[in-house]
């Protein structure tokens, strides 16, 4: 009996916090449209989550690359199809590896530190004092955060895909021997603007909203403890991850099932 | 860090993110070429077109000079009505022109190839190839080598 009303409280809970979220969600998003008059805090934002982040992208995007330009090759090879090689490594890259390892890496990184700075906050009584001076929290502290996020995401894959697609040319054009320009006309053969590169950027705006949703949320639901704010912030880099790779399937297969 | 620092530093992360979208789009997913609308259509009936697709490539001595830009059955005669987009600057097909569908390698993908003949007029916008060859279905040919071989047995 004991066990069915713990499964009970945990489903009550949940939904709480589903209706919780929606509701922050909605206040965020009406902020976020007063908050475009001062510019200012959301440019300070973008340095924090999108600049600070751009090196652990461009680190991991060229060896993503460079994976992928070894593993297809040795692939490839075997079929005599090693010119297919620039395609194989700029669709992957565009329609899937772009966005979604992005997505898992703005999360570890500038997610975990957008909910770990906003639970501070709440644990230390700023958002309350914010409210107390009559400075809304929600335009001063998570409208600038949600847009900011929402805005660095896809920049931060456009540059993923980029740097791997420039990587994939170092192994395979630098050390295995395939033709630049086989390397190059293969890829533009076969990648197409709307099919391919607009798709994996729509991908990485939706990727970039959810994660940052996630980030600021729990931060602004966490426990005002620092066991709570340490909660917290693993929870966002598991939910978002989750959400992420979960969404990404539902939209692969809304994207790219008809050829 | 002071104010513009933190300017010139966003102000950089957006003009790379801007560059590597641009990059993708143009040397990635070749919007240029992609988008020439400097094209002029031609259509030409064939009677199995095997698994030829639109956005096909269209080539004649080998050069890709268009794309495939629609393809539909003809609703008198039942065949199949490929329209080919050609670029502009070959504008002295021949009249007489033919085309073949074709398939690169032995399984590789179906294209369209164009056999320029000697008329002195050209292929305009609307015009059509009279003179084409079906695409080559493997497995029929398949099947009726086996069914002759058979008749032959008998």
């Amino acid at each position: 009996m004991n066990s069915v009303s713990l499964l009970g409280r945990w489903a009550i809970n949940s939904v709480l916090r589903l209706g919780r979220a929606a509701v922050f969600l909605a206040v965020t998003l009406i902020a976020s449209v007063k908050i475009l008059r001062r510019f200012r805090l959301v440019v300070q934002q973008v340095f924090a989550v999108g600049v600070l982040t751009v090196l652990i992208i461009v680190v991991s995007g060229l060896f993503v690359g460079m994976v992928l330009g070894l593993q297809g090759y040795n692939t490839l090879v075997d079929f005599g199809a090693e010119s297919s090689l620039g395609l194989v490594v700029a669709l992957s890259l565009t329609r899937e590896l772009g966005p979604v390892l992005t997505a898992l890496l703005f999360a570890g990184r500038a997610g975990s530190a957008l909910t770990a700075e906003i639970g501070l906050m709440k644990a230390t009584e700023q958002l309350a004092a914010m409210e107390m001076m009559a400075v809304d929290p929600m335009e001063r502290v998570m409208a600038p955060r949600f847009l900011a996020g929402f805005v660095a995401m896809p920049l931060l894959a456009a540059m993923f895909t980029a740097i791997g697609i420039v990587g994939g040319h170092l192994i395979g054009v630098g050390v295995l021997g395939v033709d630049s320009g086989v390397y190059w006309s293969a890829m533009q053969e076969g990648v197409d603007v709307y099919d391919d590169v607009l798709n994996g950027a729509i991908k990485s705006v939706v990727f970039g909203f959810v994660v940052t949703w996630i980030a600021v949320f729990e931060g602004y639901d966490a426990v005002p403890t620092s066991e709570g704010v340490s909660r917290a912030t693993t929870r966002t880099v598991v939910i978002a991850s989750l959400a992420v790779l979960g969404l990404d399937f539902l939209l692969t297969s809304l994207m790219f099932t008809e050829v | 860090m002071n104010r513009n620092a933190v300017d010139l530093w966003v102000g950089l992360f957006v003009v790379a993110g801007i560059a590597a979208l641009t990059m993708l789009a143009l040397r990635v997913g070749n919007l240029s070429a992609a988008n020439t609308t400097d094209t002029y259509k031609v259509t030409a009936k064939f009677g199995n077109i095997g698994g030829l697709n639109v956005k096909a490539p269209v080539t004649m001595a080998g050069v890709r000079i268009g794309r495939v830009s629609r393809i539909e059955i003809d609703r008198e005669d039942y065949s199949a009505v490929v329209e080919l987009a050609v670029e502009r600057r070959y504008d002295n097909l021949p009249q007489d022109t033919s085309a073949a569908i074709l398939t690169s390698g032995l399984l590789g993908a179906q294209y369209v190839g164009l056999e320029p003949g000697g008329d002195e007029t050209y292929l305009k916008e609307g015009d059509r190839i009279l003179i084409t060859q079906s695409a080559v279905v493997l497995e029929q040919l398949i099947g009726q080598m086996l069914f002759s071989k058979a008749q032959g047995d008998g």
